[in-house]
């Protein structure tokens, strides 16, 4: 087990060395000059001296990207050119509306998903598994942002004027109260649920047929205690595992829901700092997610190495 | 006929009568037809735009802005009077043309890097696979994200981006199908009578790791379509003067209150091909693949 964690660590070190190459090499690589793009177009010739000078743009690209690295692992992403405030303070700032967003519609994505798939496996090619399976291609074909859109519809037009309320429902933009979370949630964990609904359909299915839930039925037991007690439980094992690479979904999703409902997450924070050309900004960003993800992944095999052994035999 | 040459000749291909039997439980997968149906209509009104779009679909006419659906304009008009359903089909067009291309790009770089790191393996396997792990480390969109951010919007650059993402998913399918289709007896028998790598490639490996390849391309293109209108909508996708459904909703979503039709139906079509594409992949899976539906 040791050395199978130790081989899973020393894998993420190419990884984000190359992630970081990456995001160094997008300025870079992008047309015209990283300065211009960085100080802006109208900037004065003293001003584009300054940020060449300050970048390093003057030196070779091995030695800056050698400067942008040891400054990268200080924890010094650069400056906000629209703020001024150091990028990692502002990403920090910003992060635990993220994570809030994420969790809540994780657990709503895990809940109804789970609940489903159980549901559909249970009763095959009946209509409670085609309304599911109907429901989950729905909601892995449905683009995220208009999810979102036709959500603050209904609860903020329609449903109020059939109940004849004043106004809507739930707030459709903004922060601050659990009401504020509602659509974000629903909008960001439809995709994920019509995942784990998918995936908890077919692995329940493969399970059901198993000889030991064949002699759970045998010796008498309920059919609840059947399905919840002896199959659902071990057809969770790669269940689990799909959900932890829902984060990285989420995250993406998170840059389009954010977008929608106007919620200060980094997911908004990202796409504000491209339309402003805030390049270290969206740099900072970008590799914060990357490594935050790599991390979650790491995380996520390792526990699944625990839970099942023959993957740190493989 | 030597033995191993026999066993090279008995390489596992589908004859034409397995086509066929393939072909007639394709016609009997009822959602896969449906799934082929909705893609054909999306394709001839891509095709066929110019031709049966009733209106021009960039002429504004501010006297109709924000009108709703009328027998005149079946599915109303934007934010500056144009015909949405003229835009709609123009926008199908666009949404073939994004679909298509980064699949192919795709294709035509992850598929070859798959194939020689599962064939090869060594050094050559562990440099594509710390490459693809590499641009895994950006979830979903973020890696198009990126790549957009940096290179500027426009056509070109949206079908660069999405292109590669699409990249990892199928030098990973590839490289799999490789590892296992190198282990079957007709690839020892191959090699046994001195078949050249590249006619073992060309010949022996890729027409049978196909069947997953056409499966993931078809749900591919549904993800592309996704991927792009998602980068429409943050306004990294085309310049405004192209019509595009997801830079349409972006436009639109300013009068999301008062005109839903204008973020309704773009968001529909994008949901009702994407749907197509889905059930025709799956179809394909069930039919094709049966392995990968399990």
């Amino acid at each position: 087990m040791t050395r199978y964690i130790i081989r899973r660590i020393l894998l993420v070190i190419p990884v984000l060395f190359g992630a970081s190459v990456l995001v160094f090499g997008a300025l870079r690589l992008a047309p015209g000059d990283p300065a211009v793009a960085i100080a802006g177009e109208l900037a004065s010739p003293e001003l584009k001296a300054q940020v060449r000078k300050e970048m390093g743009l003057d030196q070779s690209l091995p030695l800056q990207y050698a400067i942008y690295l040891s400054k990268v692992l200080q924890g010094d992403l650069g400056k906000s050119i629209k703020t001024g405030a150091p990028v990692i303070a502002e990403i920090l700032d910003k992060l635990p509306n993220t994570i809030l967003l994420a969790t809540t519609s994780l657990t709503l994505a895990a809940l109804v998903g789970i609940l489903l798939g159980v549901l559909a496996s249970v009763k095959p090619y009946s209509w409670i598994d085609g309304g599911s399976m109907t429901l989950a291609l729905l909601g892995v074909s449905m683009p995220v942002f208009w999810l979102g859109l036709m959500l603050m519809i209904f609860f903020a037009v329609l449903l109020p004027r059939w109940l004849g309320l004043p106004g809507p429902i739930f707030p459709p933009t903004g922060s601050g109260t659990w009401q504020h979370l509602v659509m974000p949630t629903i909008t960001l964990a439809a995709t994920s649920m019509a995942i784990l609904a998918r995936m908890t359909r077919a692995t329940m299915l493969e399970v059901l047929r198993q000889d030991y839930v064949r002699t759970a039925r045998a010796k008498g037991l309920r059919e609840r205690a059947v399905v919840f007690g002896h199959a659902l439980r071990n057809a969770l094992i790669p269940v689990v595992t799909i959900m932890g690479l829902q984060f990285g979904i989420l995250l993406s999703g998170a840059v389009l829901t954010e977008t929608v409902f106007a919620w200060p997450g980094i997911g908004r924070l990202l796409v504000d700092s491209i339309s402003y050309r805030d390049y270290p900004m969206v740099q900072g960003i970008i590799l914060f997610i990357a490594v935050g993800f790599t991390f979650v992944n790491l995380a996520v095999d390792i526990l699944y190495a625990f839970l099942d052994p023959r993957i740190r035999y493989a | 006929m030597t033995q191993a040459a026999a066993l090279v000749h008995s390489s596992p291909l589908p004859s034409s009568s397995t086509f066929r039997k393939a072909l007639r439980r394709f016609t009997r997968h009822r959602p896969a037809m449906l799934g082929l149906a909705i893609v054909c209509v999306f394709v001839i009104a891509g095709i066929f735009a110019p031709a049966l779009a009733p209106y021009d679909p960039d002429k504004a006419n501010f006297m109709l802005a924000r009108q709703g659906p009328s027998a005149e304009h079946w599915l109303g008009n934007d934010e500056i009077g144009r015909d949405m359903f003229s835009r709609l089909l123009y926008g199908a067009r666009l949404s073939l043309l994004v679909g298509l291309i980064p699949v192919s790009i795709g294709l035509l770089i992850g598929v070859p890097l798959g194939l020689l790191a599962g064939y090869f393996g060594g050094i050559l396997d562990m440099l594509a696979m710390r490459l693809i792990d590499i641009m895994l480390a950006f979830p979903g969109i973020l890696l198009a994200i990126t790549v957009s951010a940096f290179l500027g919007p426009g056509l070109f650059n949206l079908m660069i981006s999405v292109g590669i993402v699409s990249i990892p998913v199928y030098t990973r399918l590839a490289r799999g199908s490789t590892l296992a289709v190198k282990e079957e007896q007709f690839v020892e028998a191959a090699r046994s009578i001195g078949v050249s790598h590249l006619r073992m490639l060309r010949l022996h490996i890729l027409p049978n790791i196909l069947a997953p390849l056409v499966v993931q391309s078809t749900l591919q293109v549904a993800s592309a379509i996704l991927s792009a209108a998602a980068l429409g909508f943050l306004g990294l996708g085309v310049p405004p003067n192209v019509t595009e459904w997801g830079t349409m909703l972006q436009k639109g979503r300013t009068y999301i209150f008062t005109a839903v039709h204008i973020v309704m139906f773009p968001g529909f079509a994008i949901m009702l091909v994407v749907l197509g594409l889905n059930l025709l992949g799956d179809g394909l899976r069930d039919l094709l693949d049966p392995r990968m539906g399990r």
